[in-house]
């Protein structure tokens, strides 16, 4: 039977340590709303959302109440639209009426995300996926909890730069268009290379067309209860430093594994997968950049950063992988910028640059995430940090994103506030160089060769 | 059979343990196993509790048992028995 230190030790990791369901993502196919009429098309997408997800925020609270442990965010993420809305949108003004469906249904439902405003054009673009492109930054700013994302490469079409060249422009009118609330639009757009089709953590969520017609996935987090346990071994050797990430990756993983099968047992709708992310938040002692700290570096970005994170994201997949039946999403290390003030503190104090922020992606999930850049950077420059960002994942077979918020009006230093979960950032220097003769090329880059690896 | 914890944290002070007793007791609430510890000289109780032949909804009595906590100045809370056994059990 359970003892009272075990008991202690949760409620203590639950109290003190912020250790939370971050997520409880129903995922919901839309393929059954197609339509080639848009006004039907919209009943049906409203009708469905709102039929199956209309207990989901109650099982979140009643699963809290139970355990006693936090279930942070109810989401949904849904069939990529430019699937769904083919058929009746002709012009991008047509998606954006989607975009304000999903808008109304999510706020019926209560959640306060939405994810799946999304396009997967990895090797080209149907004019739909065109269309969805750019109805992106009129759709973030007349809705509040869509969430948008476009697959642009893989490791297996190699990168649709066609769309890398789009979406750098995207992202800038996207800033453009939100620019009263510190270009908030950009925090709810993510460009993907390789982009998993089970992820629940927004804003990259939408629900691959491989799934299911509806299921649960659950974001598990807790850097600090990571943190914590790296306080009792300090100046331990790498041994005893990876075997205690591993167990308290365990650990923090069992949680999610209950909740998930708990609210799949009480929705009726079958158990995804646990993405076993570690995901900070703006609030103290939810930090990632804590825990590269506590391994030993003075602040992220310091030399040793890039292995101290590698280290990092491959305990936590060995401690969580045991722990689950079914492990998906994103799976390791988030390092977003503004969600965590570790990070904050380290660009604050020099340390941590892009560059820096680069490599680390290449050992994490996910990618340059959350990171506010002056409002004055080219659409070029962009595309070219997002085609960088692109060949990671491509040619390592990882996932990676990019989430960048070119701030308008603000330049280098200067602070952003996007409020709650978003958190704030500095703004960030850019490389000045120029790359617009690369990036206008046009056409794709070629999948990558998967032999004779170095 | 359905398992729940009980925690108690607080200041120490006579009657606690009586008080949730008497509680349990009364909702036909069995305890199964029930341990004390002092921790940063706080007190700190844990029992294990069947609730499967209670009539009252699980998360009626632990809002009852909350309150119960509240008016001795201690916090008393009843979780489901399963986070525990999921972090702690392979």
């Amino acid at each position: 039977m359970i003892n009272i230190q075990e008991v202690i030790e949760t409620n203590k990791m639950i109290e003190k340590e912020n250790l939370d369901v971050r997520t409880i993502t129903l995922g919901i196919s839309l393929l059954d709303c197609i339509d080639a009429d848009l006004q039907e098309c919209k009943k049906k997408i409203y009708n469905k959302i709102t039929t199956v997800a209309e207990k989901l925020v109650e099982t979140g609270n009643l699963i809290e109440k139970e355990y006693k442990i936090p279930v942070v965010n109810k989401r949904i993420s849904v069939t990529p639209i430019a699937l769904v809305g083919g058929a009746c949108c002709k012009k991008p003004e047509d998606f954006v009426e989607i975009a304000e469906t999903l808008d109304a249904a999510a706020k019926t439902v209560g959640v306060n995300f939405l994810g799946g405003y999304s396009a997967l054009v990895s090797k080209g673009m149907t004019t739909a996926d065109k269309n969805l492109i750019l109805s992106i930054p009129k759709a973030l700013a007349k809705t509040e909890r869509v969430c948008s994302s476009v697959n642009v490469g893989s490791t297996k079409t190699g990168i649709n730069m066609d769309a890398v060249k789009l979406l750098g422009e995207i992202v800038l009118q996207a800033a453009e268009e939100t620019k009263e609330a510190d270009s908030l639009g950009c925090a709810k757009l993510v460009i993907f290379c390789n982009a998993p089709d089970d992820n629940p953590f927004m804003a990259g969520a939408f629900h691959g067309v491989t799934e299911a017609d509806a299921i649960i996935n659950v974001g598990v987090s807790g850097p600090g209860v990571v943190k914590t346990a790296l306080e009792q071994v300090r100046g331990e050797n790498f041994e005893v430093l990876c075997e205690t990430i591993k167990k308290t990756a365990f650990k923090i993983t069992r949680v999610g594994q209950l909740v998930a099968k708990e609210a799949s047992q009480m929705l009726g709708i079958p158990f995804g997968i646990v993405d076993l992310s570690l995901a900070p938040t703006p609030a103290i002692g939810d930090s990632v950049a804590d825990i590269l700290k506590e391994i030993g570096l003075e602040h992220p970005g310091a030399p040793g950063t890039t292995a101290a994170l590698a280290l990092l994201n491959d305990q936590v997949k060995k401690g969580g992988v045991m722990a689950s039946s079914y492990v998906g999403g994103l799976s390791g290390a988030f390092i977003p910028v503004s969600e965590d003030q570790g990070m904050i503190d380290a660009v604050k104090a020099g340390a941590l640059t892009l560059e820096k922020l680069e490599a680390m992606t290449c050992v994490c999930s996910v990618g340059l995430d959350m990171i506010a850049i002056p409002g004055d950077t080219p659409a070029t420059t962009i595309s070219g940090i997002i085609a960088d960002e692109m060949a990671i994942g491509m040619i390592n077979q990882k996932t990676t994103a990019v989430r960048l918020i070119p701030v308008i009006g603000k330049g280098v230093g200067e602070i952003v506030e996007f409020g709650g979960l978003l958190g704030y950032a500095p703004i960030m220097p850019v490389n000045n160089f120029a790359c617009d003769a690369f990036v206008n090329r046009g056409g794709r880059i070629p999948a990558p060769i998967h032999s004779f690896k170095n | 059979m359905k398992k729940a914890v009980i925690t108690v944290v607080g200041k120490d002070s006579v009657g606690i343990i009586a008080k949730v007793c008497t509680y349990l007791a009364e909702n036909n609430i069995n305890i199964l196993d029930i341990s004390q510890t002092i921790v940063q000289e706080y007190f700190n109780m844990m029992m294990i509790v069947d609730f499967s032949k209670t009539e009252k909804e699980f998360l009626v009595a632990a809002n009852e048992l909350e309150s119960i906590g509240e008016n001795i100045g201690v916090i008393i809370k009843a979780q489901r028995e399963d986070i525990f056994d999921m972090m702690h059990r392979i």
